[in-house]
C-alpha cells in the first residue's frame, strides 16, 4: 500500500474511538485543571479568574483533610491485605483442593455482583444488635456495637467490604501468572530440598513479580474509584470519618452545587493517582529486573 | 509399565500411610475463607426466601416464600430498570466493539505518524478514567442536552482505552501471511478486518465483552448523576434509591431487590463460570 494512503487509512480508523476518547477524557481532565483556577458561576454571578483561591480554600478546609487521610487509610489498609489474600487465595486454588471449583467460585462470586448491591447486604451484617456480627458477637458475650455509626469503627467496617470485593479478582491474575510457572522449578527446589515456604519466598514470589505490579496499579486506582458501597451504607458519615475523596467531588459538585471547588479536588486526586502510578511502575520494575 | 507402578505402590505403602496435615490444613484454611467469602450471599439467599420474621432467626425448617421477590417486583418498576440496564449494555459493548476494533487495527497494522503518540494517550484512560471526570462530563452532558438519557450514561465508555489495547495485542499477534492471502483475493484493508483479524480474535471479543457487560452492569456512580428519571434509569441506580428512599421497607424485600438485581449476572456467572474466569484471566494478562 503506498505510505500516503496507509497514512489516512489509519488516521480514519481511528477518528471516531480517539473523538470520543478526546471528548470524555482528556478534554476533561484538562478543562478540570483550568476551572480549578475559576470560581464557580452562581446565578447572575459569571465564574471569574481566582487564580489558586480555590487551591487555598483546599488547605484550609478540614473536611478534605479529614477525607484524604481516610482514602489514605483506606489504601494503605485495602491494597496490602487483598493483595496478600489474593496471593493466597490463588495458591489454593491452584493446587491440589477437595472441591477446588465451589471455592474458586465463592472467592470470585464478590467481583460480578454490584458493589451497591452487595453493600445492602453487608448493611444488614453490621446492623447493631439483629445483624449477624452482633449476633455471633452475643453468643460469646459481646455488647452490642454501632459499627457504622461509631467514627472509630466504621473505616474499617468499608474497608472489609472493599477487601472481600476485591481480593478474589486479583486471585485470577496471579492464578493466570501460577499457571504460566514451569512445574519442572517446583521439581528442581524439591529435588534441592526446598521447604514450601523458601520455594515461595525465592522462585514463586518472584515470578509474580510482574502481575503484582499490575494488580498493585489496579489496586491503586480502585482504591479511589470504589466508593458505591458509601452511598448505601453511609453517606459518608458520621461526621465524614467514612467519606472517602470521589465521594466528596460528587458531594461537593452535585450537592453543593460548587464545580470549581470539585474540579480542585479533582485535580488533586489525579495528580495523585498519577504520582502513584508513575512511581509503582518504576520502584517495581526495577525489582522486576533485578531478579 | 504396570509392573513398575506396582513396585512404585509396594515402595510407597512401605511406610505406613501418613495423614498429611499440611494438605489437611491448607484445604481446611481455603474452605473455611470460602465459606466466609460466601457468607454474605448466603445470607441474602436465606433471607430473601423467608418471610421477615426469620431474618435474623435461623431455624432449619423455617417457612419458604417467594413472596418478598413478588413485593420487591411491584413496590418499584424493577421491570423498567432492567430494560434500561439491558439496554445500556447492549449499546455500550455494541460501541466498544466497533470502535474499539476500527482503533485496534489501525495501531496494529498501519505505520502512520502519531500513532505512538496518540497510543500513549489511550493507555493514558486506563489511569484518568471517565469515572473520576464526573464534574466535566456532567457539563458536557448538559452542554449536549443529553442528560437524562441511556446515551448519556454509555458514551464516555465507548472508546475505551483497555478494549482498543486488548484488541491491539490480539490483532498484533495475528501472523501477516494469512493477511496477505486475503489481500491476494482482492480484499482491501476493512474486508482483511473483517475476514481474517475479526474471526481470529473471537476469544478476546468473548473475553472482552464478559468484563465489559459485567462492570456496566455493576456501575452506579455515573448513572447515579447522569439519570433522574424512571425511563433511563439502571438497576443499580433503581436499587439505592428503592433500599434507600423507604426505610420503613423490611430486609427481606431489600434482599429480595439486591438479588434481583445481581440475578442475571450471578446465574451467567454460575452457568459460565469457567469462560468467566478464562475471560478475567485473559484480559488481565499482558
Amino acid at each position: 500500500m503506498p505510505r500516503r494512503i496507509e497514512w489516512v487509512y489509519g488516521w480514519l480508523l481511528l477518528t471516531p474511538a480517539l473523538f470520543l476518547l478526546f471528548a470524555f477524557t482528556h478534554v476533561p481532565a484538562v478543562k478540570t485543571v483550568v476551572d480549578s483556577f475559576f470560581s464557580t458561576a452562581r446565578g447572575a454571578r459569571p465564574s471569574t479568574f481566582v487564580g489558586l483561591d480555590n487551591y487555598r480554600l483546599l488547605m484550609e478546609d478540614p473536611v478534605f483533610w479529614q477525607v484524604f487521610s481516610n482514602n489514605v487509610w483506606y489504601a494503605l489498609i485495602t491494597i496490602p491485605v487483598s493483595i496478600a489474600l489474593a496471593i493466597v487465595m490463588a495458591l489454593w486454588v491452584d493446587g491440589k483442593l477437595t472441591g477446588r471449583g465451589f471455592v474458586r467460585m465463592a472467592y470470585f462470586a464478590p467481583t460480578v455482583l454490584p458493589l451497591i448491591a452487595v453493600a445492602n447486604i453487608w448493611m444488614f451484617f453490621y446492623t447493631p444488635g439483629f445483624g449477624l456480627i452482633d449476633q455471633i458477637r452475643s453468643l460469646f458475650g459481646g455488647a452490642q456495637v454501632n459499627w457504622l455509626g461509631d467514627p472509630d469503627l466504621v473505616l474499617g467496617a468499608v474497608i472489609v467490604v472493599a477487601i472481600w470485593k476485591e481480593a478474589g479478582f486479583f486471585m485470577i491474575f496471579y492464578l493466570a501468572a501460577l499457571q504460566s510457572i514451569p512445574p519442572s522449578l517446583r521439581e528442581a527446589a524439591a529435588i534441592e530440598g526446598a521447604s514450601r515456604w523458601t520455594f515461595f519466598r525465592r522462585v514463586t514470589f518472584p515470578l509474580l513479580m510482574p502481575t503484582t505490579l499490575f494488580v498493585s496499579i489496579n489496586a491503586v486506582i480502585n482504591s479511589v474509584r470504589l466508593v458505591d458501597h458509601i452511598f448505601v451504607m453511609t453517606e459518608g458519615g458520621p461526621d465524614n470519618h467514612s467519606s472517602l475523596l470521589l465521594f466528596y467531588i460528587y458531594e461537593t459538585a452535585f450537592k453543593f452545587w460548587d464545580t470549581a471547588y470539585a474540579a480542585t479536588l479533582t485535580v488533586v486526586v489525579l495528580a495523585i493517582l498519577s504520582v502513584l502510578a508513575i512511581g509503582q511502575f518504576y520502584l517495581v520494575d526495577k525489582k522486576v529486573h533485578y531478579r | 509399565m504396570s509392573a513398575l507402578d506396582a513396585s512404585n505402590g509396594a515402595a510407597a505403602a512401605a511406610p505406613p500411610a501418613r495423614f498429611d496435615v499440611d494438605r489437611a490444613l491448607n484445604t481446611a484454611g481455603a474452605w473455611a475463607l470460602g465459606i466466609l467469602w460466601f457468607l454474605p450471599l448466603i445470607y441474602a439467599v436465606w433471607t430473601a426466601i423467608h418471610p421477615g420474621e426469620f431474618a435474623t432467626r435461623f431455624e432449619l425448617f423455617a417457612p419458604l416464600t417467594v413472596e418478598n421477590f413478588v413485593n420487591a417486583w411491584t413496590a418499584a418498576p424493577f421491570a423498567r430498570y432492567f430494560l434500561n440496564t439491558v439496554l445500556l449494555v447492549t449499546f455500550i459493548l455494541a460501541g466498544q466493539f466497533v470502535l474499539c476494533t476500527l482503533a485496534a487495527y489501525a495501531f496494529a497494522r498501519f505505520r502512520f505518524p502519531g500513532s505512538s503518540v496518540l497510543f500513549t494517550l489511550v493507555l493514558l484512560q486506563l489511569l484518568v478514567m471517565p469515572d473520576i471526570l464526573i464534574v466535566e462530563n456532567y457539563a458536557t452532558m448538559r452542554m449536549l442536552g443529553l442528560v437524562d438519557t441511556i446515551v448519556a450514561i454509555g458514551l464516555p465508555y465507548v472508546a475505551s482505552g483497555f478494549g482498543i489495547f486488548l484488541l491491539r495485542q490480539t490483532f498484533m499477534t495475528v501472523p501477516k501471511e494469512l493477511e496477505e492471502a486475503a489481500r491476494v483475493e482482492g480484499a482491501g484493508p476493512i474486508g482483511v478486518l473483517w475476514k481474517v483479524y475479526v474471526p481470529l480474535a473471537k476469544p478476546t471479543y468473548l473475553a472482552y465483552g464478559l468484563v465489559s457487560v459485567s462492570h456496566h452492569w455493576n456501575n452506579f456512580l455515573w448513572p447515579l448523576i447522569i439519570t433522574n428519571s424512571v425511563e433511563t434509569r439502571p438497576v443499580t441506580v433503581g436499587l439505592s434509591i428503592f433500599s434507600a428512599v423507604d426505610q420503613g421497607i423490611d430486609w427481606s424485600i431489600i434482599t429480595a431487590a439486591t438479588l434481583m438485581t445481581s440475578g442475571p449476572l450471578l446465574i451467567a456467572f454460575l452457568l459460565f463460570q469457567r469462560q468467566f474466569v478464562q475471560s478475567f484471566m485473559r484480559a488481565g494478562i499482558k
